[in-house]
């Protein structure tokens, strides 16, 4: 763990490694009817005002093409115009006249890499305290708090990780001191002067839950609840508790008050936030499914979830997703049980995979860390192509967000968010040569003046520099 | 395993107990000597008990030697972790297994990590497993800028971990020790020279010191390093900490200073090369982390080498107790660098002597450690394949001559969850 890590344990009582949370709020976007929009709209502040930057048609032949979705083209085609994908074929594809055609010969083209749990903003760098906007550690339970009121976009981490690491989509999780941490927000990977002109349009929101040690031990340390695990569940439950009867009166003839917390909460009720649980041990993700169930609500993934592969058939089952480390382990006691196989494990028995990185340095070699669990599953015998692996790192974490039906893989009519590499993305000796989001090339390796550079960065040593 | 005696008696070295050493060939593989050399292909490394009898093309292969044969793999020695924590702490937040620092502690300087190394820890056979067979050992620090003696450690299956002990005093003299001094950098530097004025004090006449600042034993962990016998590892991370860093032995001339981090080395690469001090980098940092590295860039290592320093990749702060298992990738990654326009990397046989010879050498023990050259330990470890690419796996490992088991928590953890459904008895009954 990086020193700013063990600061925040030392200091704050802050998390030990890996924090996470998220919720989600639908966008009007997705309603049908048009009073629905209005009344949904009205309830929606904060709304994204991204537009998508000005694209030119383009082409990319003779690459190969790992589609997101785990298919695989050899000496293949893609072409986007007007900041969608269009078409995605083998060399026969037709390419529109008029467009930039680039020679992707021994290159590879994936969709733009997504990271489903980040702190990029909320804990930017330089990660001096008056930065530390990750955690509302004055409660544990803090529903009402929303991560994109405390991104900073100037955090010179976002340029990293679409210069190294080919990110164009990202979650942004308050942190894991609290039992309910607030909301998460979706940013597309542009920067801008404000966080809505990069809030993802039409993501849903995601609600951040953290479960064993960092509540406990953040409250415990104060002589409140939770100071175990047990603590955990309990204050879990009372607020569900009443989250629950919040929603019904809300829906009686006299509802009461606004309370922005039970929104929150009632929004995962409704089904319209999602629910990333931040989660290490086996025995305490069954605990959450099974608080699931009591309340009516879904968990779409648990996040850290080292021990993910002790039920791995329960996970498949249940059709929950694990956002997870290649390999970290051993930082605290719930992480002791990590092992390298994890993702491998879980893909083997049929549970969704999604490697994350929770970590400003490792967002910049996402897919690194997916060839290091891909290798390591193949290792122990279990058959995974590299298709597969880019799908963990694309695909899976947009299903996981909301926001597959318009990014994370390679399908016409998507989003053309796009990376190409300069050799196989699985590769330790392969970078990001060009990256697209919605069409708009925002990064070129050739290009000095295609490499974002922050505010925080002008006029400071290495301005500019290939970092 | 094989134990350097601490001080002068390196030659002298006492095979470890227990496990066998025999004479081993490994035929037929890519050999990587480590030294910065290119791989030969199709080469014969040898071993004879604990050291490498030979290594390359043309080697003659003892009668009584057992053959391995690595056709289509690839030979190296093992690496050396240039920086780390390992064998100091088991589960980080745990803090009874965690022996980096100790804030509760009068001692600074005398505080020593040989006697808290523990060859039993998991990261030393996750890290082993892994590849990795050497390995320098800090303190962190906690009540002072000084953390006290570091050591150079084998990670071998044995008891006996220490290859040299009292290796380095470290100390911190950036933004960590400007926090330790009290408040400022300013703070930092007369503590560090006010210390070692205490320490020739100490020397004059040990019997009545009565140090202002330290205590006796402290004092005389400084001896070592004002006269320069003891390396100063120390940990900087901006251009101007660095200068003021070199500048140091204007005053105290015996200091063997070795830099630690180093992310701002670039901007000062000319000074560091000119001053003939080495350098432990982080390979990968390019973030401003904190604003002692705003000029962060994964070019630094690449461009002060072009510079002419003396440079090596170490882990500091960076999981450097658990995951030495990055190395490979962290070198890797360099050599990625040559492909980006405008950024400096390492070639290929550069990058793989950053992880081996290169930590040795700077700790002053390449005649002995870090390469598969005739005389070295034999640390050996066979890889199915390129050792920095991501996918290779390790197939074998020798530390000072003895094959090591390869297993560990995690992978009997793998093993017992193989199918995570429990049988007709419960998982716990699954070993």
């Amino acid at each position: 763990m990086k020193t700013r890590g063990l600061l925040a344990v030392a200091i704050a009582g802050a998390l030990v490694g890996g924090c996470a949370a998220t919720a989600a709020e639908r966008d009007a976007a997705s309603a049908s009817d048009a009073s629905a929009e209005q009344s949904t709209k009205s309830a929606t502040p904060f709304p994204s005002t991204y537009k998508p930057y000005p694209s030119a048609d383009t082409a990319i032949t003779g690459v190969t093409i790992f589609d997101g979705e785990g298919g695989r083209i050899d000496n293949g085609v893609i072409f986007m115009s007007g900041g969608k994908i269009r078409t995605v074929g083998d060399s026969g594809t037709a390419i529109p006249a008029g467009a930039m055609v680039i020679d992707g010969t021994g290159k590879y083209v994936t969709p733009g890499i997504i990271d489903i749990h980040s702190h990029l903003g909320d804990y930017p760098t330089p990660s001096v305290a008056a930065h530390n906007d990750g955690n509302e550690a004055t409660s544990p339970v803090t529903p009402q708090v929303w991560a994109e009121h405390s991104v900073w976009p100037q955090d010179p981490g976002f340029s990293r990780a679409m210069a190294n690491g080919g990110i164009t989509a990202l979650q942004i999780l308050p942190g894991s001191a609290n039992l309910f941490g607030g909301r998460a927000v979706t940013l597309k990977n542009v920067p801008a002067r404000t966080v809505q002109a990069m809030k993802f349009p039409g993501a849903p929101y995601g609600m951040k839950m953290a479960c064993g040690e960092n509540p406990k031990r953040v409250y415990g340390n104060r002589n409140r609840l939770p100071s175990t695990r047990m603590g955990n569940l309990a204050l879990n439950r009372q607020t569900w508790i009443k989250a629950q009867d919040y929603r019904k009166r809300m829906r009686s003839s006299k509802p009461p008050k606004r309370d922005l917390a039970m929104d929150t909460l009632a929004g995962v009720l409704d089904g319209e936030i999602l629910v990333h649980n931040h989660c290490y041990r086996a025995d305490e993700l069954y605990q959450i499914i099974d608080m699931s169930r009591e309340f009516g609500y879904k968990v779409t993934a648990f996040h850290h979830a080292v021990e993910s592969y002790k039920i791995a058939d329960i996970l498949a089952e249940e059709g929950i997703c694990s956002a997870i480390w290649a390999d970290w382990w051993g930082f605290k006691m719930e992480a002791y049980d990590a092992i390298p196989e994890n993702a491998a494990l879980l893909h083997q028995a049929g549970a969704c995979t999604i490697i994350h990185s929770d970590d400003e340095n490792q967002i910049q070699r996402l897919n690194q860390e997916a060839a290091k669990a891909m290798a390591d599953g193949r290792a122990m015998g279990i058959d995974i192509s590299e298709a597969t692996a880019i799908s963990w790192i694309t695909y899976n974490a947009a299903k996981a967000m909301g926001i597959a039906d318009q990014t994370g893989s390679l399908k016409p009519g998507k989003m053309a968010d796009v990376v190409l590499w300069n050799g196989n993305p699985l590769s330790v000796y392969s970078r990001p040569e060009k990256v697209w989001i919605d069409g708009a090339m925002l990064f070129d390796s050739a290009d000095p003046n295609r490499r974002p550079v922050s505010d925080f960065e002008l006029g400071q040593p290495g301005e500019g520099d290939v970092k | 395993m094989k134990r350097f005696a601490t001080l002068l008696l390196c030659s002298v070295s006492l095979l470890a107990s227990g496990a066998l050493a025999e004479t081993v060939a490994i035929t037929g593989g890519t050999v990587v000597v480590g030294d910065g050399s290119a791989p030969i292909e199709g080469a014969t490394v040898v071993i004879r008990n604990d050291k490498v009898i030979a290594a390359g093309r043309n080697v003659t292969i003892p009668a009584n030697a057992r053959q391995i044969d690595a056709t289509g793999k690839w030979v190296t020695p093992g690496i050396f972790a240039g920086f780390s924590r390992v064998g100091l702490i088991e589960v980080g937040a745990v803090t009874q297994t965690n022996d980096a620092n100790a804030s509760g502690s009068v001692f600074s300087a005398a505080l020593d990590v040989q006697y808290a190394v523990n060859p039993f820890a998991s990261p030393i056979s996750v890290s082993r497993a892994a590849g990795v067979t050497r390995a320098v050992v800090s303190p962190s620090t906690s009540s002072n800028i000084f953390g006290g003696f570091g050591a150079v450690i084998d990670l071998g299956q044995d008891s006996r971990p220490i290859t040299k002990a009292r290796a380095f005093q470290f100390v911190e003299l950036g933004e960590t020790g400007h926090r330790r001094a009290g408040g400022s950098r300013t703070a930092a530097h007369i503590l560090f020279r006010a210390m070692l004025s205490e320490a020739r004090n100490y020397a004059s006449n040990p019997v009545r010191f009565d140090g202002d600042l330290m205590k006796a034993s402290d004092a005389k962990a400084l001896l070592p390093v004002l006269n320069g016998t003891t390396r100063l590892l120390v940990h900087v991370e901006s251009a101007n900490d660095i200068l003021k860093v070199l500048d140091l032995r204007k005053d105290f001339p015996a200091l063997k200073l070795v830099l630690v981090g180093a992310s701002e080395g670039w901007r000062v690469a000319d000074d560091i090369a000119a001053a003939r001090v080495p350098v432990l980098a982080s390979a990968l940092n390019d973030l401003p982390a904190q604003f002692e590295q705003l000029g962060a860039t994964q070019s630094n290592i690449g461009r002060m080498k072009r510079a002419g320093v003396q440079v090596a990749i170490g882990m500091i702060n960076d999981r450097d107790a658990h995951q030495l298992r990055y190395s490979m990738q962290y070198a890797g990654n360099l050599v990625a660098l040559n492909r980006v326009p405008r950024a400096s990397g390492l070639s290929w046989d550069e990058a793989f002597a950053a992880i081996s010879s290169g930590p040795a050498e700077i700790m002053g023990m390449g005649s002995r450690l870090g390469s598969l050259k005739t005389g070295r330990q034999a640390d050996v470890v066979i890889w199915n394949s390129d050792p920095l690419e991501l996918t290779t796996q390790v197939e074998k490992v020798f530390i000072d001559g003895v094959e090591q088991s390869l297993s560990n928590r995690q992978e009997r953890l793998r093993e017992r969850y193989r199918n995570p459904t429990p049988g007709a008895l419960p998982k716990a009954y699954d070993h």
